[in-house]
């Protein structure tokens, strides 16, 4: 399968104030914040990305799209060189990005206009944007709402607005940026089923960076960040199945796994690799 | 004795506008003094609004607000004491930081309460050893502060003005796991060393089960449940069924249960769910499969 970003050998340091930082954090000078790293995202994979705050998973995200460009090392994105300054608009339209406050990236007074901001700027002919508009909003369940203003949505809702306008730019990767943080378990659900559809229906290249295990465990491939380096990199299984070393990196370990191995330590025959609910469950009561 | 008390509370948004909306209606709650009281309900279930009224940050549409058996409202000397009695402190309070020096931010609040400087310095240093701010990083600017120590200093900033009843507004929010589990300890101890009340607003299950004595959930403009961690529990159907998110150990239990184990659903712990399987299967071992 082709890779669709590729890190080679990857550094980056923040030296000083970034306004683009979602915080308006300043960060220490000479903090590396990714450090020598190496990795590609293969084209329709569903990567999840952990790592505790200051891990360097949100640098991660920003080197992705040309949004930062590294110090060291290259990022290709699409076969195009981030630091191809004049390329960037395209590179833009390979990766949309997603990010965390719903309120920081809704641009106009009408939910359909949000939308079609992507595309007007992309020069798409006026036919066909409303085409697309159409489209992003069925595929995230908000085309009932084209004609509300975003402000009166919850932030559920008005993160799927901002992923109908990713969708409407028709890029083939699309990254989310802790876009789940600020909501709600309903809307994180809401946020996760559209994430998934994007995925599966689409077919498009989703990698998200989250703190939500169960979040995690739903990707086909977990990379675990500490330390602007990755400290694991597999399937959800591989991954989660080392615990100390996910607590060591201030992470949190799925109940359902933490509860499969002390009932090992009970005497239960379950098997090693369960990490979902209806794992746990099915394991349990197979094995009473 | 009850600390917090509301008769018929009633809260409109723009009242008599077209746009008036009832975010909460006819609520009658009573806290009691040295509670740790978790508020829990999703977005839009009015839980914001209900906790702004207990120190007189929203005027009640209808009804009463009783602080420590006081009415509030009653006179400008009343409503200015609740402001003492009960400390707010917002959501993502770090973004209110403004003064030069981690410790002049701290300070900000009793000096508003007129105390000498004396006074002011113990309780700037002991709200700082509340929430881990060391003697370093009062000196310094609070906005050279990392976003976790920010937050701490914010609710030191609250604490320093030794309310009888801290109210923290969603404390862990965007936080990961290790800076949400720091600020759920530091709340914990808190609370056990001072004696006060604290209410905590959280719509993770999941955090508040660790540390709370009580649950009060919000739903539907009103107070849906109040009651023990484990009374809350038996429930949790309901809980994942009013947007709210249980733990997941809850959910594999209420799975088992839909499957047909005659198992207990108010579980919340890993240590808890083992326990009752294992009392599930010395119960099977005696009875044999007729057991269920």
């Amino acid at each position: 399968m082709a890779s669709v970003i590729t890190f080679d050998h990857v550094s980056f340091t923040y030296d000083d104030f970034l306004p683009e930082e979602q915080n308006g954090e300043r960060r220490p000078l000479n903090n590396l914040a990714v450090k020598d790293l190496s990795l590609s995202i293969e084209e329709g994979s569903l990567v999840a990305v952990l790592g505790h705050n200051g891990s360097g998973k949100s640098t991660f995200a920003k080197l992705c799209n040309g949004i930062l460009v590294p110090d060291e090392g290259d990022v290709t994105v699409y076969g195009i060189n981030t630091k191809e300054e004049e390329r960037l608009m395209e590179i833009r339209q390979h990766v949309g990005m997603v990010f965390q406050n719903p309120d920081n990236q809704i641009v106009a007074s009408v939910v359909e206009e949000d939308v079609a901001f992507g595309p007007e700027n992309l020069g798409v002919p006026p036919e066909e944007i409303r085409k697309r508009v159409k489209e992003s909003l069925k595929a995230v369940g908000m085309y009932d709402y084209r004609k509300h203003a975003p402000h009166k949505l919850s932030g559920g809702q008005k993160q799927r607005v901002a992923i109908a306008g990713v969708i409407a730019m028709q890029t083939g990767c699309i990254l989310f940026d802790e876009s789940t943080a600020m909501l709600d378990p309903r809307g994180r659900r809401e946020v996760m089923d559209s994430i998934h559809k994007l995925h599966k229906d689409l077919g498009k290249t989703i990698v998200y960076i989250t703190h939500y295990m169960e979040e995690a465990t739903l990707a086909d491939r977990v990379i675990v960040m500490d330390h602007g380096t990755i400290l694991s990199d597999g399937t959800p299984y591989e991954v989660f199945s080392d615990t100390e070393k996910l607590r060591a990196a201030g992470l949190d370990v799925p109940q359902a796994t933490l509860f499969a191995s002390a009932l090992r330590e009970d005497g239960l025959p379950l098997p090693e690799n369960i990490l979902t609910t209806e794992e746990c469950v099915s394991a349990i009561l197979e094995s009473i | 004795m009850s600390v917090l008390k509301t008769e018929n509370l009633t809260y409109m948004y723009s009242e008599g506008t077209p746009f008036q909306i009832v975010a909460i209606k006819d609520v009658n709650l009573s806290v009691e003094a040295g509670e740790l009281v978790a508020v829990i309900g999703h977005t839009g279930s009015g839980k914001s609004t209900l906790i702004q009224h207990f120190n007189g940050l929203l005027k009640p549409s209808s009804g009463k607000v009783y602080v420590d058996g006081q009415d509030i409202w009653e006179s400008k000397a009343t409503l200015r004491q609740s402001r003492f009695t009960v400390g707010l402190c917002f959501q993502y309070p770090e973004y209110q930081l403004f003064e030069e020096t981690a410790y002049k931010d701290i300070a900000f609040g009793p000096k508003n309460m007129k105390l000498d400087e004396a006074e002011i310095d113990r309780r700037v240093r002991q709200a700082a050893s509340y929430v881990g701010v060391t003697d370093d990083m009062l000196e310094k600017s609070p906005f050279d502060l990392s976003g976790g120590e920010k937050r701490r200093v914010a609710i030191a900033g609250v604490m320093a003005m030794e309310p009888k009843v801290l109210i923290l507004d969603e404390p862990t929010a965007g936080l990961d796991p290790r800076g949400r589990d720091q600020i759920l300890e530091l709340i914990r101890s808190y609370r056990e060393q001072t004696g006060s009340t604290v209410l905590l607003v959280s719509h993770s299950m999941e955090d508040v089960a660790k540390i709370a004595t009580k649950v009060m959930v919000i739903n539907n403009k009103n107070v849906e449940m109040y009651g023990t961690v484990e009374e809350i529990f038996e429930h949790a159907g309901r809980l994942i069924e009013i947007g709210l998110d249980v733990p997941q150990i809850t959910k594999v239990f209420l799975g088992l249960k839909e499957r047909g184990l005659p198992v207990r659903t108010d579980i919340y712990t890993v240590q808890q769910g083992r326990e009752e399987l294992n009392r599930l299967r010395e119960m099977k071992q005696r009875g044999g499969d007729a057991a269920w």
